[in-house]
């Protein structure tokens, strides 16, 4: 019986190794002209796409208030608990706004539930990556730090109108 | 010349080649790092001084603050005794290599090496392959599983090579009729290189040497993904550095070998015919010299990161099945030479 040719069986000038080295030494010294992939960090930073998920953050109005009701559904669905809503009444429109809107950044875990659940599209995920905290106090993240204007986060909006 | 200047001149000689190597190892070692970048679309290290230039020096320094460590089931005095050896085959094997046709300073005339031996490739040989047991010791010393099987690999592949290597030599004796690698050298004039005229041989001595050289696609006495480290698994600080240091120190050996034996050594093809001044023709036969090596240490940097590591079997079946015969066809080869050509 003759032997079947098997797939990996090489033929002679493959066995002789030296024209494949050939090929592989002249796709390296190409590789070696062509651009870096390399972004030098600190100095160039990384510009997200609109479906990236970075630091949640509470959107605000051009009047400058929070589009939050305070319904608590964000942190019902969170799964590492991270955020605390306490909701009191206002005189405007929608009268229920948060008192205090707390996330724990050390807990959470960028799933972008509460993006997800929110009737109101009041939380959205921002573009920011760069967190950094020295202790567990500061990586309590109260409404000061999480309310953003709008402006800022419209491109996340017109993703999540577009996609959710 | 009396005895003193002669021992006056080697003296210079020795401490100038001794400080060429070491900086050409730390900027050998910046420039494997840089390629590999390259090869791989990065930067390569660009935050110690001016494009990273200070990067060998600041690897240096944290090596040199590292706790050395020597493991509870070592050795001590061969764990010790292992760096050492490989440190000095790595620096005395260069002794015998010229690097320039000889000169006239104030009278004298000065050969460009350290040591004009008239069995200097028996020399190296010899030195090169005591390299091999600072690879095993190391492995041997060490008391730990991954080290031995790296010594052992290294003892194995270094005596296969070593044959193939010694044959592919023989092929350029038989032309040059002399073991002085100053003869060797002069032999090669013109475009006589001996790359030329026996390229089988220069292909087995080229392979045979990275072999030798443990590097890769021959890395196997340190291949990390199977043996940790290899025979460099249980070394720190100081210790570990000798042996990388002694590393890029045989690759500039082996690519000297390499182009004094096969590239023509200093010489230029034809570069007497040119009617240029005596000092200029000297300065572009040394400046040819370290061209080719240059070049030759790229090579290796470059087949580095291009071929992966062989097998240990389909190593072995390289060395015995298909580098021996080739050196030996090798040998046959060239004595046709000589009987036809009467070279």
């Amino acid at each position: 019986m003759a032997l079947k040719r098997r797939k990996k069986d090489l033929t002679f000038w493959e066995r002789i190794y030296i024209p494949e080295i050939i090929k592989g030494l002249t796709l390296t010294l190409k590789t070696m002209f062509r651009p870096k992939f390399t972004v030098e960090y600190p100095e160039v930073k990384f510009i997200p796409s609109a479906s990236y998920r970075g630091r949640p953050v509470l959107v605000m109005e051009e009047n400058g208030k929070e589009r939050c009701v305070a319904c608590g559904l964000c942190s019902r669905v969170c799964p590492p608990l991270a955020i605390e809503v306490q909701a009191a009444e206002t005189q405007d429109e929608k009268e229920r706004y948060p008192v205090k809107f707390e996330i724990n950044m050390i807990r959470c875990i960028f799933c972008g539930f509460c993006e997800d659940v929110c009737p109101e599209e009041a939380i959205v995920m921002s573009k920011d990556y760069e967190l950094s905290f020295s202790s567990r106090e500061e990586a309590l993240y109260g409404k000061d730090k999480l309310l953003t204007p709008i402006k800022q986060l419209q491109d996340r909006i017109n993703f999540l109108r577009r996609y959710k | 010349m009396s005895i003193l200047q002669i021992i006056g001149v080697t003296v210079v000689k020795i401490l100038v080649i001794f400080t060429m190597m070491m900086l050409t190892v730390s900027y050998l070692v910046y420039f494997e790092r840089k390629i590999s970048a390259w090869a791989q679309n990065r930067l390569g290290p660009n935050r110690v001084g001016w494009y990273g230039l200070l990067q060998p020096f600041a690897d240096v320094f944290k090596l040199a603050l590292k706790e050395d460590i020597v493991p509870t089931n070592a050795n001590k005095p061969i764990h010790t005794l292992a760096p050492i050896i490989a440190l000095f085959v790595a620096f005395t094997t260069y002794a015998v290599i010229p690097f320039g046709p000889d000169i006239n300073l104030f009278g004298y005339n000065i050969p460009l090496v350290v040591a004009d031996v008239n069995i200097g490739i028996l020399y190296v040989l010899a030195l090169s392959s005591l390299g091999v047991y600072a690879l095993t010791l190391a492995g041997w010393s060490s008391g730990s599983k991954y080290s031995l099987l790296g010594g052992i690999r290294s003892s194995a592949q270094m005596i296969s090579y070593e044959i193939s290597m010694g044959f592919s030599v023989a092929g350029v004796l038989l032309f040059a009729g002399s073991l002085r690698p100053v003869a060797i050298v002069q032999a090669q004039h013109g475009w006589m290189w001996n790359i030329v005229l026996q390229p089988i041989g220069f292909i087995t001595f080229l392979v045979a040497a990275f072999a030798e050289t443990n590097r890769l696609p021959f890395d196997l006495p340190e291949a990390e993904p199977e043996l940790v480290g290899g025979f460099h698994t249980e070394y720190s600080s100081m210790k570990f550095a000798g042996f990388f240091l002694a590393e890029y120190a045989n690759m500039i050996i082996s690519s000297a070998l390499i182009v004094t034996l096969y590239l023509g050594g200093w010489q230029f093809p034809y570069i007497e015919s040119f009617g240029l001044p005596a000092g200029l023709v000297l300065t572009i036969q040394i400046l040819s010299f370290f061209a080719k090596i240059a070049f030759l240490l790229f090579f290796f940097i470059w087949v580095r990161w291009s071929i992966p590591r062989f097998r240990y079997d389909q190593l072995m079946n390289l060395g015995w099945k298909v580098m021996f015969p080739l050196s030996l066809i090798n040998i046959i080869w060239v004595a046709c030479l000589i009987m036809i050509f009467n070279l």
